[in-house]
């Protein structure tokens, strides 16, 4: 039961979140979900933070999360199975220069930004502080 | 064997799990013996999970990779959107507040570089291929930020069908190219640590591509990308049909 409480903890701000991120759309005239999983996100670290200062979080109810954190990687497995792999192979040569093109512009990118950030001087305390949470 | 078959095709998802169970401890096995641990077991087991959906495609013809092969439907329940969503959800249990914090601004910079970038090198190759019409290009441009935002403005503009499926076809590329390149870049790009995820979820976009190229990195860097790449389509399909539509039409108009 009481890990059922924070599965269902998860699922409120899941819900919550999608429809926060379908109002934000229908707001701005997206046909899309506008950050939904953004929001949930944001929802559940902020329900979390305030059950753990309040002390009604259970080990218990905790697991009812993380067991759905730590099948991210199968899931992940289960949907790259299901890509239409052979479009992308056979689609044309446009397609697949505008793929990579974008993807080695952005790497580049990222490569930049993230030396930017590096000589400001990453903190690499989280590497340690961080519980380990190797699922292959 | 005709039992084992009915009860495979009788609980899709159950099975699901069993495949995806093997996928990964073969890959596992495979990363420890073969690559003595430099490539992780995630990334050998995505790549592979990519190769057996070209055998599905190719084997039925449909879209929907493996799952589209009887026995194998319940890959495509585990492996779509609820499921994906549900767990990237979870794992925000795992962000630390002050980490996320450090990366807002940045956060905000890489979502808009990674929309207007991909979308002028998808408008340049296919101006380069013959495309002239503001509409198309535009199109096409917006299917290199994700395979969502290309046919969400493609509909919004009022693109033709076959420049559509292009569209398409260079987001799931664009996507399936992320997944696969994320871990051979990662030193490159320096993603290493929470703000470089966020970083790297803004620009690389494609949630899909994002999650899966992160999870074959390091595990504990994807709520951070997943946080920021969440907003990518979002942002794609505001200004793919306004503001780069516009700015497309006064180029080539």
């Amino acid at each position: 039961m009481l890990v059922m409480f924070g599965t269902a903890l998860l699922a409120v701000c899941y819900l919550l979140g999608i429809v926060a991120g379908d109002a934000l759309g229908i707001l701005i005239g997206v046909k899309a979900n506008v950050g939904g999983v953004g929001f949930a996100m944001i929802l559940l670290i902020a329900s979390l933070h305030f059950a753990h200062t309040r002390g009604v979080m259970t080990v218990g109810a905790e697991r009812g999360v993380t067991f759905w954190a730590a099948l991210y990687i199968p899931v992940v497995v289960a949907m790259s199975a299901t890509q239409n792999v052979v479009v992308a192979f056979k689609s044309g040569i446009v397609a697949v220069l505008g793929a990579a093109g974008s993807v080695v512009v952005c790497a580049c990118m990222i490569a930049v930004i993230n030396r930017v950030i590096e000589r400001r001087g990453v903190d690499p305390a989280w590497q340690n502080a961080l519980p380990s949470a190797e699922s292959d | 064997m005709e039992l084992l078959y009915k009860a495979v095709a009788d609980n899709g998802l159950v099975a699901a799990f069993a495949v995806v169970g093997i996928l990964l401890w073969i890959s596992g096995v495979i990363s420890r013996h073969i690559f003595g641990g430099r490539i992780q077991g995630s990334a050998i087991a995505i790549l592979g999970a990519l190769a057996l959906a070209y055998l599905g495609g190719a084997l039925t013809g449909k879209a929907k990779g493996l799952s589209d092969v009887t026995g194998f439907a319940g890959l495509a329940l585990m492996g779509g959107n609820m499921m994906r969503d549900f767990c990237i959800v979870a794992t925000a249990s795992e962000v630390r507040v002050s980490e996320a914090k450090k990366a807002g601004a940045l956060g905000v910079l890489a979502l808009l570089l990674g929309t207007v970038l991909p979308f002028f090198v998808g408008v340049g190759v296919a101006r380069a291929y013959g495309y002239v019409d503001p509409v198309s290009l535009t199109t096409i441009g917006a299917g290199a930020v994700t395979y969502i935002v290309g046919p969400v403005t493609g509909a919004a503009i009022g693109a033709s069908s076959d420049v559509m499926a292009l569209s398409i076809a260079t987001g799931v590329i664009k996507a399936i190219l992320v997944m696969i390149f994320t871990p051979v870049l990662a030193r490159f790009m320096r993603l290493d640590n929470p703000q470089s995820a966020m970083v790297f979820g803004g620009l690389a976009g494609t949630v899909s591509g994002v999650s899966a190229g992160l999870a074959a990195t390091d595990r504990r860097l994807v709520p951070y990308g997943a946080l920021v790449a969440t907003f990518h389509t979002g942002l794609g399909c505001l200004m793919g049909p306004s503001v780069l539509f516009l700015i497309v039409k006064a180029l080539y108009g």
